[in-house]
């Protein structure tokens, strides 16, 4: 059912956006938050459990301390106040993603306040830069939940009546980022957070503690939108759209819901306070359940778990070896890569900053870096409607790739088809190689058997090449490319062409 | 009755707070045991307020019993239960996943 929306240009005639944004991001700590058990994503299921993220009587969680410096690693780079002694609590209620029947999470004490993210905003309209400081309320610390398979999901269950629960995900290192709320952002509210969201991802990802990636859930928003009429004292209600799982399905729905909200508003309906989920496929929200009727949690006190006072000494050392200022990073990245203003730029727009620092980082140029991540890969990222980031290629990959086209192994075309197949899921690139058969055809002596072959399938070709009729070698160079299934490399065949002919290539040098 | 430290001394409880716990818990009680619970429970809380009474002038609120923090481990991988273990206490299992009822609506 879809509901009465109002043109986005014409909400902001009337009415100004406030906007809250909820950040859930696992940690990508070896194991859990509270046991030992494994963190590894897509495990067989419930075989990375224990009696601690089972919730079996008796078991005690223990916090792990590598969690702990990486919380407050985001909240120094978030600018906030590190609280000196803070404390977990229990939130309490029922549904099976959650054997204890209650999550570990942090309440009136959490470990990071009062931060600030300075976020830059590019205007479409006016193609200007601006930057916007968004207030950081809260960093808190807590445990993620398992998953739940609802029947019919799957295909194979037919009875409606049961979901299946996996645990490998319940305990896993969850760290949760709300903002204060942001005004007066006005049309650019779909913008902004998108790029807040955008900025924090950067920002996790150069400090290293997350993977970051939407698709999979390492990196999951919640987006509070209110609107109230121009010139209004008070702010107006808020929804909340869960889980929204990409960058760009965070400016959607922010968009969607402004003009959602702006009918009800225009025709006298009141905005109902409610979770909301958002639909891929047309943009929209769905209501979800009601919170008048929810969100009683009697939150207590962990008595399972100490209180964790910060040593001042060791946060100080977690200051020092913060890595820069995202601006200051950047400008010190843009110096060693020397790539031009231009050049930068795009990389800055396309999201690519920190995937080409660690493809430079396993072992490329810069250059090489930035060939990939703002070519092929930027045009199979809009194919698919999401950040090159969310791709689901890593650095290392594709300086693997960019290693054996340097080296000859690989020619651009051949290097395609392993991105694709390691887009597709088959492996790393030396995998989807060997799978795909894709190296290229080397050494002159099986290609010259191949471009021999050719040319004697050809001789009216042949006497046009002699003839001074330089392009009808590409007749000669398709047809070895057929016989090697695209795996030659077309500049070396023609070189070949010519010296076999006893031509001058008047292409050539 | 409210002592001299602004904490209530007689501690009770309303049956509607009781109705409301019960729901919370996902019990389903029926009136003669909300009026029962809300006896007992009142008498619980003004048992345990009887705490108020002691002199806590200096005294810092604690949520433990202990005096300790910082309690950490290592972020080092053990070994997780065999699969067949996990699922032992499993009211009903499928696909080595926990079968449960269909919980209509979303996780909070």
């Amino acid at each position: 059912m879809t509901e009465p929306v109002v043109d986005y240009a014409e909400v902001l005639t009337r009415y100004e956006p406030v906007l809250g944004l909820e950040v859930h991001v696992e940690l990508a700590t070896a194991s859990k938050m509270f046991c030992g058990c494994a963190t590894e994503f897509g495990a067989a299921p419930n075989t990375q459990t224990c009696p601690v993220c089972l919730g079996l009587p008796g078991a005690l969680p223990v916090s792990n301390d590598t969690a702990l410096a990486s919380i407050v690693r985001i909240g120094l780079a978030l600018n906030c106040t590190i609280a000196a002694d803070s404390r977990f609590a229990r939130k309490n209620y029922f549904y099976p993603d959650m054997p204890k029947d209650f999550q570990i999470s942090q309440y009136d004490e959490p470990l990071c306040t009062d931060g600030w993210l300075d976020v830059p905003v590019v205007d479409p309209e006016s193609q200007t830069d601006g930057v916007i400081r968004v207030g950081i309320e809260r960093v808190h610390m807590e445990e993620d939940t398992g998953k739940l398979t609802h029947a019919g999901s799957t295909g194979r269950i037919h009875d409606a009546g049961y979901s299946l629960v996996d645990y490998n995900r319940s305990g896993i290192p969850l760290v949760e980022i709300v903002t204060r709320p942001i005004t007066a952002t006005g049309a650019l509210a779909p913008q902004v957070a998108r790029a807040y969201v955008t900025q924090l991802r950067d920002l996790l990802r150069a400090l290293a503690v997350s993977d970051v990636r939407m698709e999979q859930g390492s990196l999951r928003c919640d987006v509070n939108v209110s609107l109230a009429p121009i010139g209004a004292t008070a702010w107006g209600t808020r929804t909340e759209t869960k889980n929204v799982n990409s960058l760009r399905s965070v400016e959607r729905a922010v968009r969607y819901e402004m003009s959602r909200q702006a009918a009800r508003l225009d025709a006298g309906q009141s905005i109902v306070q409610e979770t909301r989920h958002f639909h891929e496929a047309d943009g929209t929200t769905s209501a979800g359940r009601s919170k008048e009727q929810a969100e009683d949690y009697r939150y207590f006190p962990e008595p399972d778990l100490v209180p964790i006072q910060p040593d001042p000494a060791w946060v100080a050392r977690l200051r020092e070896d913060l890595p820069a200022a995202p601006h200051l990073r950047r400008e010190q990245l843009h110096a060693e890569w020397g790539f031009t203003a231009a050049e930068m730029r795009d990389v800055v727009n396309a999201g690519a900053v920190e995937l080409i620092a660690a493809t430079v980082a396993a072992g490329t140029t810069p250059a090489g870096a930035r060939k990939w991540w703002l070519g092929e890969l930027a045009r199979r990222a809009t194919q698919l409607g999401v950040s090159a980031a969310d791709l689901p290629i890593t650095p290392a990959a594709v300086a693997r790739i960019e290693q054996l086209v340097d080296a000859g192994t690989l020619t651009d075309t051949l290097a395609r088809q392993v991105i694709e197949g390691v887009l597709a899921g088959e492996g790393e690139p030396d995998a989807v190689i060997a799978a795909r058969d894709l190296q290229v055809v080397g050494g002159d002596g099986e290609l010259g058997v191949a471009v021999d072959a050719a040319l004697a399938a050809e001789p009216e070709v042949v006497e046009r090449i002699r003839a001074g009729k330089h392009a009808a070698v590409g007749v000669i160079v398709g047809a070895v490319m057929k016989q090697t299934r695209g795996r030659a490399d077309a500049a070396r065949v023609r070189a070949l062409v010519f010296e076999r002919l006893g031509v001058v290539d008047e292409a050539a040098g | 009755m409210v002592d001299d430290s602004g904490i209530q001394g007689e501690a009770t409880i309303s049956e509607q707070e009781v109705r409301h716990l019960a729901h919370l818990a996902r019990l389903a009680l029926t009136d003669d045991e909300v009026a029962h619970f809300t006896g007992q429970l009142g008498a619980i809380l003004h048992a345990v307020s009887e705490v108020a009474r002691v002199d806590r002038t200096g005294v810092t609120p604690m949520s433990h019993a202990v005096a300790l923090a910082n309690v950490t481990r290592p972020d080092l991988v053990t070994a997780s239960l065999p699969v067949a273990e996990v699922l032992a206490a499993a009211p009903a299992a499928e696909d080595d996943r926990f079968r449960v009822p269909r919980i209509l609506g979303e996780a909070p």
